[in-house]
Parts: structure tokens; sequence; C-alpha cells
């Protein structure tokens, strides 16, 4: 691999080529601001928060798009590149509902990360504002446009990870949106409810619904685990606040997927709290369930169990596990069957 | 699946789907096929549905229901004609060769089109795609394991794949994508009546004598009943208890019907289950069991790779799954002393080799695939480098099995059934969120058909087959073909699986679900 050295504030900097500047900083520790960029989506540079100033160039280059080249002389945080930010993160608040107090997403905004970061406390400009309405169409995403900043990851992830195609930019200048094809609701629109928007958004334009009210991102314990539903085998993390599963958070690292899940694996979490759940042992009684303690169930099942297998033998039992438990506790189902039984009559629904 | 899931986006040239419908059943793996496919490589679909990957594919075939075997027959035949065949690989890793080119040679093209609705052209086309592309991965699913003949289905792309020397390295192979989160671990671990964990046979003396040493029990070394025997067995009263763990076979196995003889004729029945479900309703007493987010343990997805699932919040009903099964064990006099699932993954990876390098340490971040034998080893992304498990790759070709039961003239329709992107077997269905927006089955009814019947969007109908009937509403598209009806099994207000087929691969036991016939009315 051919190497580029490079100086980036005042640090020599080795960078593959063909990176970008930005990439370059990343890998040294550097940490420049960026709204727009992210990692697993095409560059954009659209937010232009990124600009840093390079030695010889009198304007100042987007790092994310800006490839790093032998000798370049690079400053993330000179006084021109600070000015340049501030003025850019003024523009985007001068249209964005200041109701941090009460945001979901604080604590989780790129937004309000770098307005803190650069202390751009208000706007100074006194413009017309949007004054969209909340699109609460769907239990899934709860969208609030009034606090898009047009950074179009949503557009890029639900083109490029999830191929649904079905955001774009649509209008012009001031009208300018980032939405669904034909500006509907997403509930009426090619939506699959991947979530894949709402898990790249910076700011709380695309959030969770379920988490809405409940939880801010930092009052959350993150537990990673594997996805209850099909084979693919997706991690995410279970968002849990006060002993009580929440929501389900992407979790970058996670091997097979990614960030990327689906309707289910993000979603579908919620029959953990369904009102039909088993809550108790039941015990039919003249053909109906009655509520029983765990010893009277575990009492009639073994003396029950024992009795059919002394009486008709091992072969008049079988048991049936699953694939949707767990490795150990199938282990534990055959060799329950096969040891305390004594039967090979151990099947699951390999209908896959 | 041979190979794994990173070879679709960074490995394979050509992607040969069929009878599977990735972006609904495993969307994920959809999403990367289409991010694949728009990236340059290639993409064959073959299904009789007009799936969304038709959208991104190269070539659509759109084979008659049913007739997979003559199809790939059909693509071999021409291969072996245009002489694309990977001949080294063919002398070096296969056998039975000559009966598979003495079969195939019944499968011309013109033949072949007739049989299968395909144009000849398209035959070529993709025969000659798939024969002269390097790295040409085939992904099959439910589309082709549940027929009759699904296992004759599988050996035949097996055929296909080894016939062109498409195995056995990055970005080739077989696929088969499971549909359960954890089926292959169920599998590994030995929930089949004739292995234990690691595919370990029961009737091995070897295997018994370690498994009799390690649990201080004797064990029979008969082969035990698969599903539908078990039905079978308790319809004839045979089989007289059972204990089911968190399975729900009266709605997801083919012919309800006759499973809910079985059940009712029991003596005893344990259900542990997290819902009084349709199968629960049966029971003598029910356990309640624990969702994923309750869980300490292990699943293993469908590339082989172990990955751990965390315990979140406390089981809701008080005691883990896991836990349930050791203290039955204990009151019938055989302890299971475990303090955690890890020791009972620890047990079962020292008793099979193939997982014996496996542990919750060397998991924690990325998983593991098996085969892993030992701790210094790196687990395996792809099975058959070099060398088969058997040895050599064995040809069984197969002529053309025809479904158990076609439409005829009292039960004019084809059924075919399958599974939609927002539901999963069960669980789903009590999910608030996913149930306030799609809540009922919606059948999917040709429009040459619909008007036939005077049918619109939203109509409802009943169907119904030799074995039952059911209700649903309908939807005009013609994602399906003249003749065919398209349904999910997710409803319990429309439980498909009443009206589906009785017919079984005799192989795997498993249903033929995805052709029987029926008739339509409009309600
Ligand atoms: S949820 Fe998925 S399909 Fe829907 S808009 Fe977002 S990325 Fe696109
Ligand atoms: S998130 Fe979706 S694709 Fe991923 S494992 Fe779960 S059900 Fe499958």
């Amino acid at each position: 691999m051919n190497l580029i050295k490079l100086i980036i504030d005042g640090r020599e900097v080795e960078a593959p080529a063909g990176s970008t500047i930005l990439e370059a900083a990343d890998n040294a520790g550097i940490d420049i601001p960026r709204l727009c960029h992210d990692p697993e989506l095409t560059n954009m540079g659209a937010c232009r928060l990124c600009v840093v100033e390079v030695e010889g160039n009198a304007l100042l280059p987007a790092s994310c798009v800006t490839p790093v080249t032998e000798g370049m002389v690079v400053q993330t945080e000179s006084a021109a590149v600070i000015e340049a930010r501030k003025m850019i993160l003024d523009l985007m608040i001068a249209d964005h509902p200041m109701d941090c107090l009460t945001c979901d997403k604080m604590g989780d905004c790129k937004l309000s990360e770098y307005a803190h970061r650069y202390g751009v406390k208000d706007t100074s400009f006194d413009g017309e504002r949007h004054n969209y309405p909340l699109d609460e169409s769907n239990p899934f995403i709860l969208r609030d446009l009034n606090k898009c900043i047009l950074c179009g990851a949503c557009v890029r992830a639900c083109e490029e990870m999830t191929g649904a195609d079905n955001l774009s930019y649509l209008y012009r200048g001031y009208d300018r949106k980032a939405t669904t094809a034909g500006d509907v609701d997403y509930i009426d629109s090619d939506c699959v409810f991947c979530g894949q928007c709402v898990a790249v958004c910076p700011t709380g334009a695309l959030m969770e619904k379920p988490l809405v009210g409940l939880a801010r991102r930092y009052e959350v314990e993150r537990v990673r685990t594997t996805c209850p539903f099909c084979g693919t085998g997706c991690n995410f993390d279970l968002a849990v606040k006060d002993e009580k599963v929440v929501g389900v958070l992407s979790n970058p690292d996670s091997p097979v997927n990614g960030r990327s899940l689906c309707v289910k694996g993000r979603f579908g979490w919620d029959y953990i709290y369904s009102e039909e759940r088993l809550k108790t042992p039941l015990i039919k009684k003249n053909g109906k369930f009655e509520p029983a303690s765990w010893e009277e169930a575990y009492d009639l099942i073994a003396s029950k169990l024992g009795a059919i297998k002394d009486k008709h033998g091992s072969e008049a039992f079988a048991s049936l596990s699953s694939a949707r438990c767990t490795n150990e506790e199938n282990y534990l189902m055959q060799k329950f069957t096969r040891a305390v039984m004594g039967t090979n009559n151990v099947d699951h629904c390999a209908r896959t | 699946m041979t190979n794994p899931i990173s070879d679709i986006t960074n490995e394979a040239e050509l992607m040969l789907l069929i009878g599977s419908n990735p972006t609904e059943a495993h969307p994920v793996i959809g999403y990367k096929m289409r991010q694949a496919a728009r990236n340059g490589a290639k993409l064959v679909v073959c299904d009789p549905r007009h799936i969304d990957l038709v959208d991104e594919a190269d070539h659509w075939i759109r084979q008659n229901h049913g007739t997979d075997i003559p199809l790939i027959n059909g693509l071999m035949h021409i291969i072996l004609k245009e002489g694309l065949e990977d001949k080294k690989f063919v002398e070096e890793r296969t056998e039975n060769f000559e009966e598979l080119k003495a079969i195939v040679e019944n499968y011309p093209p013109e033949k072949v089109s007739e049989m299968t609705g395909v144009p000849v052209d398209d035959l070529y086309a993709v025969a000659r795609l798939y024969a002269t592309t390097d790295k040409a991965m085939i992904f099959y699913t439910l589309g082709i394991t549940e027929h009759i003949c699904g296992t004759r289905n599988v050996m035949s792309l097996a055929n296909l794949a080894m016939l062109t020397g498409h195995l056995g390295r990055p970005g080739t192979g077989v696929c088969p994508i499971r549909g359960q989160n954890n089926v292959q671990g169920a599998c590994d671990m030995g929930a089949l009546p004739n292995v234990y964990s690691g595919y370990q046979a029961v009737t091995s003396d070897e295997a018994r004598a370690k498994h009799e040493d390690a649990w201080g029990r004797p064990l029979p070394g008969n082969l035990g009943l698969k599903i539908p025997e078990m039905f079978d067995a308790a319809v004839e009263g045979k089989l007289k208890a059972m204990y089911i763990l968190g399975e729900n076979p009266v709605l997801s196995d083919p012919n309800a019907n006759h499973i809910k003889a079985g059940l009712e004729n029991l003596e005893f029945l344990v259900v542990q289950e997290l819902f009084l479900t349709e199968t629960a309703v049966f029971a003598d007493v029910i356990l309640p069991g624990s969702s994923f987010a309750e869980k300490d343990g292990t699943f293993t997805n469908t590339e082989r790779r172990v990955q751990r699932v965390r315990e979140a919040i406390k089981p809701l009903a008080g005691k883990a799954d896991w836990k349930i099964i050791c203290d039955i064990s204990g009151l019938m006099g055989y302890p299971m002393d475990y303090d955690s699932p890890k020791e009972i993954w620890d047990e079962m990876a020292s008793l099979s080799p193939s997982l014996a390098g496996i542990n919750y340490a060397r998991i924690d971040e990325k998983g593991l695939q098996w085969p892993c034998p030992t701790l210094d080893h790196p687990g395996t992304p792809f099975l058959h480098a070099g060398k088969f498990t058997r040895g050599l790759g064995l040809f069984q070709p197969s002529d053309h099995i025809p479904p158990g039961e076609m439409p005829d003239e009292d039960y004019p329709y084809l059924l075919c059934t399958g599974r939609i992107l927002q539901h999963y077997n069960v669980t789903t269905m009590y999910s608030p969120g996913i149930m306030e927006v799609w809540n009922k089955e919606i059948a999917e009814v040709n429009p040459v058909d619909a008007e036939k019947i005077g049918l619109q969007t939203g109509s409802r109908i009943k169907v119904t087959s030799r074995r039952g009937e059911v209700e649903t509403e309908i939807q005009v598209t013609d994602r399906v073909l003249p003749g065919v009806i398209w349904m999910s099994f997710h409803y319990p207000d429309t439980p498909t699986n009443d009206i589906t087929s009785h017919h079984l691969d005799p192989i795997t036991g498993t249903g033929e679900y995805k052709v029987a016939a029926v008739k339509i009315s409009k309600l």
C-alpha cells in the first residue's frame, strides 16, 4: 500500500494514498466534526462542517471529500476554521427548534454536540422558520422534519444500505426537504420500516418512536444481543432502563449486519411485554386452565412423565425442542429426552 | 450455508437465487444482495412469484411451481452439451458423474421449456452465465425444500455446483438460508432424532458410549421419531406424552388437523411457551417461558456463526427456560446442576469435536463459525475447501418428481405459501407495533383469475382444500402466475396450514407447503 505523509495540526501523519483528510485524521485520533459524513455511506460533502485549512489553499476544503497529498499541511482547528464552523452551525440553528430540553435525542444529537463545542448558543439570523407537521403515521418511526439539517444521511442509508430508494431530496432552496417519494407520510410511502434512516440520523429528525418519552440515550444501559427472528443473526443493543427494555438500537460492531436491521429486529421486540404473556404455570383442571405454583406444576409433570415411562416404556414419550430457543436450552432438551426419558424421540420444527 | 454472508458483498460475481425471497424472509441478507447486484454482481432469480429482487435481476426464470428438478437438469444438460463443466473439479473431487450425465441427457432445452414454462433462450443464457462465472453462489430456502422432492431439489443444486466447480472457494457454494433464528443451532445441538450435538449419530456405538459415560445413563441406540411420525404415533395411541418447548406445530406444521388430533389423543402434554398458543391450549400443564431479552446463551446463525444472547432483563415469569428443564430433571431423579448457560455450553463443547474450540470468551465480540475443533482454531467461514466431508462429492441426480397434489377439476387452483417481511413464524403476532400495521392475511390472486371469479383487491374469499377451509382478504396482483393463489401462514384468523398439503418429503419429513390444490369462492 502506498503511504502518503502529511502534517495535521503539527503532527506528522501517514495515510494510504486515496484516503481523505478526514480519514487520515480519524486514523490519527484527531477529531474533525462532521454531520453528513458516515463511514458506511458515500461521501456527500454537504454540511461543510468538516472544513479544514490547507496550506497554500485559499479556500477551506471539506475534509471528507479532499484526498491527502504528499507533504500537505492541514489545520483542523485554526481561527478561520472555527469561524467557518460557527457560521455553519449558526445558520443551521436559525431554522432548528431549540426545544432541546424536551427533545428525546438530547445527549445523542450531533448538532447539539457541535453547537456546545463551538459555543453557538443562539442564532444571529432572524428569518423564517419551518413549521412542518410531525409524521406520527406509524408505530415505528417518528419524523420531525423541523429538526432535519438536510445532511442526506437518511437518503443515502435508504438507498445504499437497504436499497428501498424511498427517500430523496425534493423541492429547492428554502423548501428543500429530505422526504419520501411524493412527500407523503412514511406509512403511505414504500417504506419497509427497516429504520436504517433512523440509525444514521444525527439529530432528532428521525427517532425510534417506541423510545420517545421513555428514555434519553445516556440513561439507558445497552445490552448487545442477537436477533430472535430470522437466521441472519443480526446483532443489536437492547436499550434497558429501570429493568425494562425500552428499545432496540443499532450497534456498529455487529459482525453480520453492522447497523442494518429489518422491521422485525428493530421494531418487533415489543412482543416481550405483550399483555398475553403467560405469567404463571397453568394446570388444566376439568378442561380449564388454572394458575398453579411452580412446585405444583413441577410435581405433576415429574410424576406423570415418570408414570407413563414406567407403564408404557420410553418410546411412549417424545419432545419437541425449538429453533427459537438457545443452543444451551436445545442441548438440555435432547439430554433430558435421551438421558432421563431414555428415548431419541426429540425433534424441532426445522421448517427453516 | 457453505459460505459466509459477507461473501455476498465482498466476493460473489453471480448470485443464483432459487425458491428464496430474502428481502422478506431474511431481510438484511436480501439488502446485501441488492447492494451487490447494484455494485455489479450478476443476479439470477428463479421464482414463479415476482419477488422484490426480480427488479434487480439480470435474468428472471419464472419456472412453473414444482418444476425445479427439470429446470436444474436442463441447465446441466446445456452445460454438458457445450462443454462448460469444470472437468478438473469433476475428475478430482466427485464421483458418479456417469449417472448424472445419463439422467440429464433426457432434459434437452425444448422439453425443459415445455415442463417449466421457461423460454429456451433463457435456459441457455443462465446455464452459460452460471457455468462461465468464476465466483457464483447459489442461494435457496423453503421454495426448494418444502416440496415432496425437497431433498432431491437440494441434491440437484449440489450437482449443478459440483459440475461447474462452484464449491470450496470464497464467493461460491450452495447456501441454504436458515429461516428461524436458531434452527441451525437446534440441529447442531442434537435436537434431532438421529444425532447428538455436533451431528454424532445415535446409532454409532462410539458416540453412544461417550455420551453414556458423560451423562451416566444408558442410552437408546435406535433412531427416534421425526415430527410427522410423532403425531402419527400420537394419533395411533402409541405415543402417550409430549413435552413441547417453544414450538407451535398447530400453526406452523402442515396439515394442522392431523396435528390437533394427535395432541388431543395424548395422555399428557407439557408445553413451555410465552403465550397461550394454538398448541398450548391442548396442554395439561403450561410452563411460562422467557423471551430472548430474558435469556442468556447463544444462537447460531445461518452461516454457522455462534453468537451470544445476553440477558437484558430477568425472566418475567420468574424462571429461565434452561433452569426449568434442570428442575424437572432433578425431580425425576437426574440432577442437572449448572450454574449458568456457560457451563451447559462447555459440557456440550467437550462432547462435540466440531464445536470444541468455541467458548463464551472467544465469541464475545464477533462470534465464531464452526467447525472449530480447537481453542486456537480460527473457525471456518467456508466449507468443503479441498475436500468434502465424505471425501469425494457424490452426484445424486434425479428425474422430475411432480408435487403430491396438483390442481384438478375439483380443486383448480394451486396454493403456494410463504413468509412476509413483517412477520415471523409466531412471536410477531404479539407485537403491538407490528400488529397495528400488519394484522390480517392478504392473499395474492392474479388479475386473470380475479376477473373470472369476480374479485377485487379487498374482496374476501373462502379457500378450500381436501383438508379444510380458511377465509381471507385478497389483493389482485400479477406477482403470482394465473391459476395460483399465494398466502402467508402468520395469522390465527387465517390458519393457512389447515389447508396445506399432507404430502411430505419422505427423506426429511418436511411438509410440501409450497403446492396444494384448492378451490376459491367469493364471500
Ligand atoms: S425505514 Fe428504511 S425503507 Fe423506510 S425510509 Fe427509512 S431507510 Fe428507507
Ligand atoms: S433484524 Fe431482521 S434480518 Fe436481522 S436477524 Fe432480525 S429478522 Fe433477520
